[in-house]
């Protein structure tokens, strides 16, 4: 029942705008300029953490630890007396670095196997969609964890369960588009020209379908950052002293009756990360593509 | 027909269960090295580890270890706790009703407080409670369950004590449950209230511009006739579509707040034997959770499709 709503996505879908035009509808929208200004506000702190933050993230102090706001610690500190600010500004980094290349590789897995799927058809294709709905047999969290378990934690490995566990959303959504576009007309042109499948597949249903994907890259860009930071607040994730949000976080539920803040403030970091990139998310979809909307997936957890 | 549908979508859930049975069975094995340090990590103790290879019956081939989990779990078999010796069924039996109540008490409140939301802004759309409450939706929706667990716990539990911070009480004292209960229960379902708030609004603002319900108000029916006995009727109809999915994402999202707030359920068992390395019940849990997903799905998608007469035709057809 999916396939459809997908197929016309990408009929409707070829508005092809210049990328300073796309630019400029989003920021025209309010809640695109809200999204646009938190997410440059982030990436600004992202390649400036050094220079901004007032500590170093891990410089402890255990004659200042556990303290409230104040004119030397803005945010206070924690158990072993690091800055807290400076561990949140330096935290960015963690939530991107994870986040990023994690849907990224995801689209990429996705991409091929949806791909490979959808032009190859047949069996292979009813093999691969069962393999997808496997996977997706599990909440992403739970699959998250399964991995984990036999992986170990580290940065690294949350990377890697997060890219497995995304991939089947890229792989349905590539696979729809590829059965859409391979019945076109100037593919069935192409083919009767002689072209070969590598060059049907690459040059011309490749660029017809990476859209919708990256636009769906961008939403679930928030997704990511979460399940990195719920992770690692289960303590399977990114490890201390790593200043992930989660691992801060977890630190400071530790201590959470003895001061709030640790707690407080990573909480709203996290919550302004992720309100910033749904709404930068969705009102590019809005724009890009409205009827994208109609492929909206589900997170879990 | 559905009858031929659900036939076909009954057995194609069969297979998924069955590989998903496989691919736990199959886990310890996908990551390099000697699966009793993957299980067990380079520092266990000789007895452990012996424990360990005999227990999960490492000595044999792969594809009879995949084989053997596989039956044993379908003949309720998910082996035994390394430590305690007690079957995993027997530990996950104790936890799944605390996380199935937690769960669907999230549902339910969901549905209650999200439905309504979602309908009053689509009967005043762009009306200050329109925008208002779209913002509170998107606001919801990008909370992640264990932020708003921790601010919960903070404010009502530590700062004002007006609610327990640890544990889930009793079955035998259902006051002390319920109260325990309603800080994970509220936690949990705040993205979906946002969620469905959305979905709803959407879908019944879709209803509202079709030519039955202009024919309706045009006949003189009165506003709230129409909205409530006309309209909500088929543009409840996603949101049916979409519980199933909600109840696997409530079980993901339960491990945290289980964990925020000490509840004995799959989602504290599941953490709690990753750190103590209890293979058997992780692997247990995990697959419970999968197979109550996987049925939640199945019966989302078969009421979804009782309740809609144009799915009906459209599968006739098809």
């Amino acid at each position: 029942m999916e396939a459809p709503a997908v197929t016309r996505v990408s009929r409707l879908g070829g508005r092809s705008l210049p990328g300073a035009k796309i630019l400029k509808e989003v920021a025209g929208r309010p809640a695109g300029l809200f999204g646009l200004a938190l997410v440059v506000f982030l990436l600004l702190i992202v390649a400036f953490a050094p220079q901004i933050a007032p500590y170093e993230p891990s410089a402890q102090n255990i004659t200042e630890r556990l303290q409230g706001p104040s004119g030397r610690h803005l945010l206070g500190t924690d158990e072993l007396g690091r800055d807290l600010l400076s561990r949140l500004l330096f935290g960015t980094r963690i939530a991107l670095g994870v986040a990023f290349p994690a849907v990224l590789a995801a689209l990429v897995a996705g991409l091929v196997v949806g791909m490979i799927a959808g032009y190859l058809g047949g069996r292979i294709d009813n093999a691969l969609v069962v393999v997808m709905d496997t996977v997706q047999a599990f909440p992403a969290v739970i699959l998250a964890l399964a991995l984990l378990a036999v992986l170990g934690p580290s940065l690294r490995n949350v990377i890697i369960v997060i890219a497995v566990s995304f991939a089947p959303g890229y792989a349905r959504v590539a696979r729809a588009l590829v059965l859409s576009t391979k019945q076109d007309q100037f593919v069935e042109a192409e083919r009767a020209l002689g072209a070969g499948d590598g060059r049907i597949v690459g040059v011309h249903i490749l660029p017809n379908i990476i859209a919708p994907l990256f636009i769906l890259l961008a939403m679930d860009l928030p997704a990511a950052i979460t399940v990195e930071a719920g992770l690692s607040f289960l303590g399977v994730g990114v490890q201390p002293p790593t200043p992930s949000w989660g691992v801060i976080l977890a630190d400071g539920f530790d201590r959470v009756r003895d001061t709030p803040w640790p707690v407080l403030s990573a909480a709203l970091i996290l919550m302004l990360t992720t309100l910033g990139f749904t709404m930068l998310g969705e009102t590019l979809r809005d724009v890009v593509d409205p009827k994208l909307s109609g492929v909206r997936r589900w997170r879990r957890g | 027909m559905i009858g031929r549908y659900l036939l076909q979508r009954v057995a194609m859930t069969m297979i998924v269960v069955l590989l998903s049975m496989a691919f736990l069975g199959v886990l310890v094995h996908l990551v390099p090295g000697d699966p009793v340090k993957v299980i067990l990590g380079p520092r266990a103790s000789e007895s452990l580890s012996a424990t360990v290879r005999a227990e999960m019956d490492l000595d044999s081939s792969v594809p009879r270890q995949v084989w053997n989990f596989t039956v044993g779990a379908l003949q309720g078999d998910l082996g035994e706790d390394f430590v305690s010796r007690l079957p995993v069924t027997t530990l996950i039996g104790e936890a799944l009703p605390h996380t199935l109540v937690l769960a669907v008490a999230s549902l339910g409140l969901a549905v209650l407080l999200g439905v309504p939301l979602g309908v009053y802004a689509a009967t005043r759309p762009n009306s200050w409670f329109d925008r208002i409450s779209r913002v509170v939706s998107v606001s919801l929706i990008t909370l992640p369950a264990f932020v708003g667990g921790l601010l919960l716990l903070l404010l009502f539990a530590i700062r004002l004590d007006m609610l327990p911070a640890i544990g889930a009480g009793e079955f035998s004292d259902p006051v002390d449950y319920a109260r325990h209960l309603i800080l994970p229960t509220v936690a949990l379902a705040a993205t979906w209230i946002g969620y469905l708030a959305r979905l709803v609004r959407t879908s019944m603002l879709e209803v509202l511009g079709q030519n039955y319900i202009r024919t309706s108000r045009a006949v003189g029916l009165r506003d709230r006739v129409v909205f409530y006995k006309y309209a909500l009727k088929n543009a409840i109809i996603p949101t049916v579509a979409v519980l199933g999915v909600g109840l696997g994402n409530l079980m993901g999202g339960a491990v945290f707040v289980e964990v925020i707030f000490t509840r004995p359920g799959l989602g504290t068992l599941i953490v709690d034997s990753i750190e103590s390395r209890n293979f058997p019940i992780v692997r247990g849990a995990i697959l419970v959770i999968a197979l109550l997903f996987v049925a939640a799905n199945l019966a989302a998608d078969f009421s979804y499709r009782l309740l809609d007469p144009r799915i009906r035709v459209r599968g006739r057809s098809a």
